[in-house]
């Protein structure tokens, strides 16, 4: 066994809790996530994952209990404010513009300008570009084309500049909601690849996913929701699919 | 397996689809509509020569009236531009037009009795601006905060600002008194007509604005994926608000410009210029779905419009055949988009 398990956490929530009115979503759930781990959230449809990580990434506030960076008790009112502290999450459905260059994406709502004969402000699209081959290049992903739009670029490719963004904004902690979810197999590997590459930097990643095998691929630990309790949690090199699904199901 | 190899799944890295014959066509396909306009003189110049014999281009005459002739329906459709590419459509852009030429004819015209007569000019065109920017305000506050679609809160904008600038009117064109603001409107510079030295100002301006700022730059975000733009943190409603502020005041200055060449105020002033407009950017090579275009494209698009007007009327044929030639453009135009959206659409996995 590593050493990793006692470091300290870089993500802790305890007991937290969320309800909607007198649908209790999550109720008094905790996890850690360590630098340079993968941990898989598994359940059901409407077991509470979705809660858990918007709770975290701060799209709404949770009922009870507290989240923790390194220790530190902290609470978010917007997403933006989770993503100031380095928690990105990463959609399924690629919350990309297509019609922009990678560069465009990563620098999305944080545009760099530059002075153009000494006083015209305009966009420095020269340092997007090289932002952006640098980050794609750490992700292993090397680009020729780099003012062409992302819609040229297949799935995968594009999942890549999702997660190229976090990176180049320093995210520690990752969630990725079903990231394969909308690809074909070899596309999946590559995003498998790139999860393993995040996991290399010391990043934190939370990895959603309805595919098994796509967990067991990748995760360190795997973290089972049922009716917003945990159910279950389970190293990876100590548990297999069918226990995996008793958990989810409830045997 | 606690420490998975990074190794284990490696992949190669992946080809872009950077194939240069592909966007070399592409680039074509995005030059379309100068293609057009070359092809469209040409085809004039011919016909001008064999009924006429005489030319149609090197007139410098003809150049002049159809680059006075575009320069409305230009100011019009640059913010158009801005809308369109954002995903939505600004209708009540003809009417704001004809309200900003009745507001500059009655505030040159007010302001000119205590005051001299550039400064009432310069005043005139001021209040036009302004007062466009009203339903623009209003217009941007129902789509972004009430969730109007942009359709629907435009066209009753449309209404509203019809009714306004009759009202405003009395039923009827104001006429200017100020010789400063007819010399603007008629008045030439080193033979270059000062409306369209103004209007390929204005168009440098919005193209920089649309092309090298963080607001160009989210509107082609927004128009491609409100959902991302939204999650990388950009203010949608503030933007939306903004756009639709900045149309109505292109409108605003196109319908001063009007009030200018006429030397008077009418509220009907922008009434055709509407479907134009949206003609133009359509031609330009902007996509009605939002995501994509140029000003330089709606540039060109407004000259073919203007060509085919001034062009058929030059060579006699009949002036309603002027609508059947522009529907036909506006057809082929978006054929030619959709072909080369299917053709260069690198998109694997759809």
């Amino acid at each position: 066994m590593n050493s990793s398990e006692q470091t300290t956490p870089l993500l802790e929530v305890r007991h937290l809790s969320k309800h909607f009115g007198a649908v209790q979503a999550l109720n008094d759930f905790s996890m850690a996530v360590r630098p340079g781990e993968v941990v898989a959230l598994a359940g059901d449809n409407g077991a509470g994952k979705t809660t858990l990580i918007k709770a975290i990434s701060g799209v709404f506030q949770p009922t009870g209990g507290e989240i923790l960076l390194r220790g530190q008790p902290v609470t978010f009112a917007t997403p933006q404010e989770a993503r100031e502290k380095g928690i990105e999450t990463i959609y399924q459905d690629l919350a990309l513009a297509d019609n922009l260059s990678i560069g465009a994406n990563i620098f999305l709502g944080r545009e760099p300008m530059r002075k153009a004969f000494g006083f015209l402000p305009v966009l420095d699209r020269k340092a997007m570009a090289v932002a952006a081959k640098q980050t794609m290049g750490r992700l292993d992903f090397h680009v020729s084309r780099l003012d062409a739009p992302v819609s040229n670029f297949s799935g995968g490719q594009r999942q890549a500049v999702a997660i190229g963004r976090a990176v180049y904004w320093d995210a520690q902690i990752l969630i990725m909601d079903e990231p394969t979810a909308a690809l074909g197999v070899p596309e999946q590997r590559k995003v498998i690849s790139l999860i393993h590459q995040l996991k290399a930097q010391g990043r934190g990643v939370i990895f959603i996913s309805h595919n098994l095998q796509d967990i067991f691929a990748v995760s360190d630990r795997i973290v089972v929701l049922r009716r917003g309790i945990q159910a279950g949690e389970r190293r990876i090199s100590e548990t297999n699919h069918d226990e995996v699904v008793k958990l989810m199901v409830g045997g | 397996m606690t420490s998975t190899s990074p190794i284990e799944t490696h992949v190669a890295p992946q080809a872009d689809h950077g194939d240069p014959a592909r966007s070399w066509l592409a680039r074509i396909a995005e030059g379309r509509a100068w293609l057009f306009l070359a092809g469209l003189i040409i085809c004039f110049e011919v016909w001008s020569r064999l009924s006429f014999g005489a030319t149609f281009v090197l007139n410098p005459f003809n150049v002049q009236s159809i680059a006075i002739f575009a320069v409305a329906p230009l100011l019009l459709a640059t913010g158009q531009t801005f809308v369109i590419i954002s995903g939505g459509i600004d209708l009540s852009l003809g009417f704001i037009m004809g309200l900003a030429a009745v507001v500059a004819a009655h505030a040159t015209n007010m302001a000119g009795v205590a005051m001299p007569v550039p400064l009432a000019m310069m005043l005139g065109i001021l209040a036009a601006v302004i007062v466009a920017g009203v339903p623009g305000v209003i217009n941007g506050l129902l789509i972004s905060r009430l969730r109007i679609p942009p359709f629907i809160g435009t066209l009753g904008m449309f209404g509203v600002a019809r009714g306004a600038a009759f009202l405003l009117a009395g039923g009827t064109t104001v006429p200017v008194q100020n010789s400063w603001f007819a010399l603007l409107g008629n008045g030439r510079f080193y033979g270059v007509p000062y409306l369209v030295i103004i209007a390929a100002v204005f168009v440098v301006v919005m193209h920089y604005i649309l092309s090298q700022t963080r607001f160009g730059q989210h509107n082609y975000a927004i128009g491609a994926n409100v959902q991302a733009a939204r999650r990388a943190g950009i203010d949608i409603r503030g933007h939306i608000l903004r756009l639709y502020v900045l149309s109505a005041m292109c409108a605003g200055l196109g319908g001063a410009l009007y009030a200018a060449r006429f030397t008077a105020g009418a509220a009907q002033a922008g009434e055709p210029l509407l479907l134009d407009s949206v003609a133009a950017v359509v031609i330009g090579g902007a996509s009605l779905f939002g995501g994509s275009g140029t000003i330089f494209g709606t540039v060109a698009g407004a000259l073919v419009i203007a060509v085919i007007q001034y062009g058929l009327v030059f060579v006699n044929v009949e002036p309603f055949w002027q609508f059947i030639a522009v529907g036909l453009v506006i057809i082929i135009s978006v054929l030619i988009d959709q072909a080369q959206r299917r053709f260069s659409g690198a998109r694997q996995d759809e």
